[in-house]
């Protein structure tokens, strides 16, 4: 009896572990504790004014909330379609590139820098979200009924999405100049927090609504689990994977609306590049499988921030923008090298003998 | 099992079934073939007589070589079921590697070649334990590894530069000319048809690669991994090996595509060879590779780099120059053959049941 309250400790740890959650709060508590020693001033929050006079907080862990919101809408979708699919769409960056550029057009009309909007900023988002529905749909058709791979249906739009979305606007760069753009990508008047961080809690919300009240994170789960059993047990399989690609078209548009509020412009070839890798990478953080089944929503969201936090670490270090891939396809490959079942099952066995020598000498 | 097969389309006697009986390689490659010859003689009579010289032709060659070497790189992995998308990564890798290794420190030619191979083959080396004996999804690992290496070209310069390396410079202008395929120019001069030494080096890649999947035990092995890992491994074949070859010598062709891409352009930039991973896939489908594996002719995929750059020659040439019409092209295209292939195996799968 006294032997099992000593391990209770113990025992509480490995619950821990076990759980889903664990794996990107493991991540986060190391980074933070990374930059408390290299250099405490990164949690530093300061409360200054814009040049507009509005109250505005500003620091590292604010630039976080910020640009790790975009990400964050975009992981609630890639969770659903790694979950469905078993694989990933690496086409969200370019679909960010149309959706963006959907909206210009229609807030620019014809001419590429209007004095004042064209159409209400609602109308513009609006038909974003139906093109970039389309675009999942274009996608999910290809991987649920033409059953091929998810990544290499995806890469045709991965190749022709920013060529699609630099034809959209005849490669003109519109400009919007009103400022009710900017409150999408920049602050509300009067409120300190940037806005994306409210429109990532808007996603999360609907989405948390959406799995509670409906089956929707159940039938994906079995269909990710086992698509045959899936179909036998009356589920339409093909649907529901359609139906996250067009779910996940959904959140790029509102991704791609706050990404072209920040600049009020677009740059084709720059906007969002690389964010595919962000995003499969907050789903792996947050511990789901990437080759479908079971998720952890909560955990991928979490995720998405703590990319975000591993992002503005390195570009604190003054590591070029350019060069931050290399050092994220590390943490990939660590992260999925230690979820592979060879490395658990041969670290299992090592622990096992481990402990039960420790067993044997006490 | 095609004998069996064949019996059983031979009552149906038309067309489609009759092509159907044929294996699916042999197929996809007829498509292919087919396709770039309806192809080219299409630009020929609607573009006018620029496609009806030679060197129109060796000029697609030579602009196409490291594409060539990498795509037949690719369709060895497709043909084992994997796939490697770090290809472009590692050609820009490689061309910044050399460019750095020949200008700043006074390299000789030699040497950048074998650091060339060098990359292609340590990203061959890890990527494939990883995905062979670790089990972890081809597309993931190799994505991370086209991360790293688009990364890591940026960590060893940012800065783009022309390679001022005489040696270099003198092999990069080495013209092998092609015999009896000359023609006159305006001013009634004879110009030889010529090719760059890329353009060797990925003849020769292609004739040993086709030499290797055809006629070596080795080479059979990958078609049955890719077929069915299942029954393959009941055989007795080493999957596991199997599958980190594949990974080695795609990343090798890597290297060598990387280097043949540095050849043609001589200069070393992080933006080298993007889209390079994509083009590469495309031209593998295009060429009659399955995406699932066990089906592919790499004569194909050089008809499959020959179809592209023809289309993509076809569509500047008609005047639709901007950039953006390129990437459109190549998607659509692939998106064809994708659900060309899709069919395949919908029909297939019905004539078996």
């Amino acid at each position: 009896m006294e032997a099992k309250k000593q391990f209770s400790i113990g025992l509480f740890f490995k619950k821990m572990v076990k759980q889903q959650v664990f794996i990107p709060l493991a991540a986060l508590l190391i980074l933070a504790l990374f930059n408390l020693i290299m250099d405490p001033s990164f949690f530093k929050i300061t409360l200054g004014y814009n040049s507009v006079g509005d109250p505005v907080l500003s620091g590292y862990l604010m630039t976080i909330l910020d640009y790790g919101s975009e990400l964050a809408i975009l992981a609630i979708g890639m969770t659903l379609v790694t979950a469905a699919s078993g694989g990933q769409d690496i086409s969200v960056g370019a679909t960010i590139a149309i959706g963006g550029s959907v909206i210009l057009r229609v807030l620019c009309g014809r001419n590429s820098r209007p004095d004042e909007l064209q159409a209400p900023i609602i109308v513009a988002f609006l038909v974003a979200c139906v093109v970039c529905m389309l675009f999942g749909a274009f996608n999910g058709a290809l991987v649920a009924y033409f059953k091929i791979q998810p990544m290499v249906a995806t890469l045709i739009l991965f190749t022709a999405g920013r060529s699609i979305a630099a034809w959209i606007n005849n490669n003109e760069l519109p400009i919007v100049s009103d400022p009710s753009f900017a409150v999408f990508g920049g602050f509300i008047p009067g409120i300190p927090i940037p806005t994306p961080f409210f429109i990532a809690l808007a996603c999360v919300i609907v989405i948390a609504l959406i799995l509670r009240f409906t089956n929707l994170g159940l039938y994906t789960q079995a269909v990710g689990i086992n698509e045959s059993s899936s179909r036998l047990n009356g589920l339409n399989p093909q649907f529901i994977k359609f139906l996250t690609f067009v779910i996940l078209g959904l959140f790029v548009a509102v991704a791609s609306l706050i990404k072209v509020s920040r600049l009020s412009s677009i740059n084709y070839s720059v906007i969002a590049k690389d964010i595919e890798m962000d995003a499969i990478l907050a789903v792996a953080l947050g511990g789901n499988a990437l080759g479908g089944g079971k998720f952890n929503m909560w955990a991928s969201i979490l995720g998405a921030y703590v990319i975000q936090f591993l992002t503005t670490t390195l570009y604190k270090f003054n590591v070029q923008s350019d060069a931050l891939p290399a050092y994220k396809a590390i943490v990939v490959i660590m992260l999925v090298v230690s979820s592979a079942p060879v490395v658990r099952e041969r670290t299992a066995y090592y622990w096992k003998k481990l402990t039960s020598k420790k067993q044997e000498v006490a | 099992m095609g004998k069996s097969k064949q019996a059983n389309d031979m009552p149906k006697k038309n067309l489609l079934s009759r092509l159907s009986g044929m294996s699916d390689t042999n197929l996809l490659l007829t498509i292919t073939i087919v396709v770039f010859f309806v192809m080219y003689i299409g630009a020929i009579v609607f573009q006018g007589k620029g496609f009806l010289k030679p060197q129109a032709f060796f000029n697609i060659l030579n602009a196409n070589a490291a594409l060539i070497i990498a795509s037949c790189g690719m369709s060895l992995v497709m043909i084992t079921g994997g796939i490697d998308i770090s290809v472009g990564g590692v050609a820009a890798l490689v061309s910044m590697c050399c460019a750095v290794y020949l200008d700043y420190h006074d390299g000789n030619v030699l040497g950048a070649v074998l650091i060339a191979l060098a990359i292609g083959l340590a990203f061959g080396i890890v990527q494939g334990y990883l995905v062979a004996y670790l089990g972890i999804q081809p597309f993931i690992v190799t994505l991370a590894g086209m991360f790293f290496a688009r990364g890591m070209t940026t960590i060893v310069n940012t800065n783009p530069f022309n390679v001022a390396n005489p040696a270099f410079v003198a092999l990069k202008e080495t013209r092998v000319v092609v015999p009896g395929m000359g023609s006159y120019n305006k001013a009634g001069n004879y110009v030889n048809a010529y090719v760059e030494i890329g353009v060797v080096v990925a003849i020769i890649v292609v004739i040993a690669m086709f030499c290797i999947l055809r006629w070596t035990k080795q080479g059979r092995y990958f078609y049955a991994v890719g077929g069915n890992a299942q029954s393959a491994l009941m055989l007795g074949i080493n999957v596991k090996m199997t599958r980190f070859l594949s990974h080695l010598g795609c990343g090798l062709l890597a290297g060598v595509g990387g280097f043949a891409y540095f050849l043609h352009v001589g200069s070393g930039s992080a933006s080298h060879a993007s889209g390079m991973e994509m083009n590469a896939i495309a031209s593998s489908i295009i060429g009659g590779t399955m995406l699932t594996g066990g089906v592919g002719n790499i004569i194909g995929t050089f008809f499959g780099v020959l179809s592209l750059s023809t289309i993509q020659n076809i569509v500047s040439s008609a005047g639709l120059d901007q950039a953006w019409w390129t990437g459109i092209t190549i998607a659509a295209m692939l998106c064809l053959f994708l659900v060309v292939q899709s069919i395949i195996m919908a029909r297939k799968d019905k004539s078996k049941k």
